[in-house]
């Protein structure tokens, strides 16, 4: 009883903080996010007030773990959910933005607007999604190779849900204009302080669990969870210093101004792609390949090499996203030759996940989710190849500024991210929900050819667009001027914006099936189907031929 | 691990393998040098940022407009670098300077230009045109695909306190004098009003543009504040000048 109290008591404080916070702020975007904040303390507050049989209540409600002889999975449940609700989130986000660009009258000032959305959407799918499914899976592995439960259990529930407001906090300030304006750090400072709370807290769970582990080796794919988590809370303190205006106002200014504020972005920026997306994405790769093919790695050798070499070269790279401006030279230099060098433990980290198939590479043919393990792996080839070449000074002053970014960056996240998440999604859902197998494995299979042809339309539609721009913008004509005018280069990339647009409806109609997959799957159906990889039998067919009768001569 | 002799380094890494705390260690020592190597230098070596006439701090105005520049994420897709190639130079004028952006918080040099560069945008166009243009960009260029913002116009500028935002660029490094930060809210108002007087702003913020910039003389919107800040972007520094030109060439040998 004296819990329930005290906790009733702590959600009453954040509730009258949060209303004094609306009644004093001259801000109204911020008055909505205390407002935000608010619901939330009142929906814990009822939850914690109706329950009868105080803990028992407080432990179905947060699902407190059944004990020690088994994993603990209900945040993964809660995780693989809400990565399948933010990527569609996400992605639908990103069909709308991209139509915006085709067909500016879809643009509905002022929430709506494109500058607003653009936040939403890669916000939504990098940091909804793709923690998300960062989250969950980290979970579930670390539970797996160290052999015992998740340390903190409390905690770990914690993480979950303080993420999901901080995405909340996030989405709906962009659409009210909270941004601090660094691309994919714009949340305003409190949500900043917010997620930096979250994420000491999952690096506690995280760190907790392998000292507590059965095991004497931490697993390679612990090796890169925990690069990501201690480098992105280092990243994201340091890109985001800011000063307040006011504690009663969503308003900061950085730290760091011009030429020192744009490296230090841009060292986050292309790190949150090294360490996010990358490491993070790349341990995911060593738990889950191995598994779903059956084979161990490849080569431990190879994982001790690119892990380190990976770790230290990315950091380097940034200053590629700052080529010819006004950072100084020597800079510049050193991200592109590091950027360069990255080139080799990326392709290590390919190496060792498509070599862990040898042996296991008929399944390639039978196995939906193994093609879908192996195709975001050559992404993450072809993109960790592109990336150097873009970050060479000479392709970068045609390339940059242009959507051949675009579709660099989508190559690598519709391509690599995606289909590696999507991959283990479908992994985890029968094992999680203790199902037999998977709703139906034919519709992955449309999943994995619809995701994949809408990559193609994408980053082909974006590479043509980006060179057509970019040579537009430096073309002289004869007589010594420029041939085109700015919206000259405009109007001549419509067609392939809307070849864009075809290619993420696609992909997106991927993700639909594969919802949908999943939640026939959590209901514990099984479709009727064909099985796959297997040659058709016919019985009836299954005869010698009749005996041939004699040949009549024609009349 | 059947060649035992051969694998010296590999056995050493089963003691990280063994210890979280030593692998934190070493994970967070290799990803903090790059930073380290890379982004401290530019707080202390001089030439990061070469001196140039004419650069002040943001009128209380044109602050106000570069925070609803933000507000709208104007910078996903124009970009403030002119980079030093000839094409660039024709179409936008001369590549931007360090010196440029050095009251910038945050920087605003973007990273895309689905529309075109800004850096010098400003007094190229006239205030009609800018207010026309952002309430509905297609009527005045047919092909553009930027969204209308015709809202600005309508709302009332609204800065709970323009001290207070001036004062926290202060502690960021921003030299605003305690006259600027007292007058702010009066700087504020007269800058876009014809009928104020706007006192000794000018003098204080060189080159600051006084008038009425929406075209409704009556009252300060947010289009006012959005219009004085492209009006005045790269505006500041006279590049063309001879004394510019010298210090330029001065730096370029210096390097």
């Amino acid at each position: 009883m004296e819990t329930v109290v005290k906790r009733l008591g702590m959600w009453a404080c954040v509730l009258m903080a949060s209303i004094a916070a609306i009644a004093l702020t001259p801000d109204s975007g911020f008055a909505i996010h205390a407002g935000i904040v608010g619901l939330v303390a009142v929906i814990l507050i009822f939850a914690t007030a109706t329950s009868y049989d105080p803990m028992a209540r407080a432990q179905s409600i947060f699902r407190m773990p059944p004990g020690p002889s088994r994993y603990d999975d209900d945040v993964i449940r809660w995780g693989v959910i809400a990565t399948m609700f933010w990527g569609i989130a996400g992605l639908l986000v990103g069909v709308v933005i991209a139509a915006q660009l085709a067909f500016p009258q879809l643009n509905l000032e002022p929430y709506l607007n494109f500058g607003r959305l653009r936040p939403l959407h890669t916000s939504a799918v990098i940091f909804a999604f793709g923690g998300n499914a960062l989250l969950a899976t980290s979970f579930y592995v670390v539970q797996r190779t160290c052999r015992t439960t998740l340390a903190l259990p409390g905690t770990a529930r914690f993480v979950f849900w303080g993420y999901q407001l901080f995405i909340v906090l996030a989405a709906t300030g962009y659409l009210l204009g909270i941004t601090q304006s660094k691309e994919y750090a714009e949340p305003e400072w409190y949500v900043d302080l917010w997620l930096t709370v979250v994420w000491l807290s999952y690096a506690a769970v995280f760190i907790g669990t392998i000292l507590n582990r059965r095991e004497p080796h931490i697993y390679v794919a612990n090796w890169f969870y925990l690069a990501f988590i201690i480098t992105i809370a280092m990243l994201h303190v340091v890109n985001n210093l800011a000063i307040p205006v006011s504690f009663l106002g969503a308003k900061s200014y950085s730290a760091f101004s011009g030429v020192q504020d744009a490296l230090t972005q841009w060292w986050y920026g292309h790190n949150a792609v090294g360490f996010f997306l990358t490491a993070g994405f790349l341990a995911m790769m060593y738990y889950f390949v191995p598994k779903q093919a059956g084979r161990p790695v490849y080569s431990y050798r190879l994982s001790i090499i690119h892990f380190w070499s990976l770790i230290f070269l990315y950091i380097w790279a940034g200053p590629h996203h700052l080529h010819y401006t006004a950072l100084p030279d020597w800079a510049q230099t050193l991200g592109m030759v590091f950027s360069v060098m990255l080139w080799m433990p990326s392709w290590g980290g390919m190496i060792n996940g498509l070599m862990t198939l040898n042996g296991a590479w008929d399944k390639v043919r039978t196995d939906p989710i193994i093609r879908m393990m192996v195709l975001a792996l050559a992404f993450y080839g072809m993109s960790t190849f592109e990336g150097p070449v873009l970050s060479i000074k000479a392709v970068n002053s045609l390339s940059h500024y242009t959507d051949w970014t675009i579709g660099h960056v989508h190559s690598g996240a519709l391509g690599w991210n995606g289909m590696i998440t999507f991959a283990c999604v479908y992994y985890l859902a029968p094992r999680l929900w203790n199902r037999e197998r998977l709703y139906s494995l034919r519709m992955i299979n449309w999943h994995f050819w619809l995701a994949t042809l809408g990559i193609v339309f994408y980053a082909s539609s974006m590479w043509v667009a980006g060179i057509t721009q970019g040579l537009m913008w430096r073309e002289y004509g004869a007589d010594g001027y420029l041939v085109n005018s700015f919206v000259d280069t405009v109007a001549a990339l419509h067609p392939m914006y809307i070849l864009r647009v075809v290619g993420g409806l696609m992909y997106l109609t991927g993700a639909l099936i594969m919802a949908f997959n999943i939640w026939m799957t959590v209901l514990g159906k099984q479709r009727v189907e064909a099985p796959m990889g297997e040659t058709a039998h016919d019985d009836a067919a299954d005869r010698p031929l009749p005996p041939i009768t004699a040949a009549q001569p024609a009349q | 691990m059947s060649n035992t002799a051969k694998t010296g380094a590999f056995e050493g890494h089963k003691k990280l393998e063994r210890n979280v705390t030593l692998l934190a260690a070493a994970t967070l020592g290799a990803v903090a040098i790059g930073g380290i190597v890379e982004i401290a230098p530019l707080f202390w070596i001089d030439n990061t940022i070469e001196k140039v006439e004419g650069m002040r701090p943001y009128t209380p105005l044109e602050q106000a407009g570069r925070d609803i520049y933000i507000r709208e994420g104007c910078y996903v897709c124009h970009s403030q670098m002119i980079r030093p190639f000839r094409d660039e130079v024709e179409r936008y004028g001369h590549y931007s300077l360090a010196a440029e952006s050095m009251y910038d918080h945050p920087f605003q040099w973007g990273s895309k230009r689905t529309g075109p560069d800004l850096a010098r945008v400003g007094n190229k166009y006239s205030d009609a045109w800018h207010v026309q243009h952002l309430k509905a960009p297609r009527s005045v260029v047919p092909e553009s695909i930027m969204p209308n913002y015709s809202f600005l116009a309508e709302a009332e500028l609204k800065v709970a306190d323009p001290a207070a935002n001036l004062t926290a660029l202060r502690h960021v490094g921003v030299p605003y004098s305690d006259t600027d930060i007292a007058k702010a809210k009066a700087d504020l108002a007269a800058q876009a009003n014809p009928e104020a007087d706007a006192g000794d702003l000018a003098t204080r913020y060189p080159k600051a543009q006084i008038r009425d910039f929406d075209g409704d003389p009556a009252r300060v919107t947010e289009m006012d504040a959005l219009v004085a800040y492209l009006q005045m972007l790269g505006t500041l520094v006279d590049v063309n000048s001879a004394a510019a030109q010298e210090e330029l060439t001065k730096a370029e040998g210096g390097k």
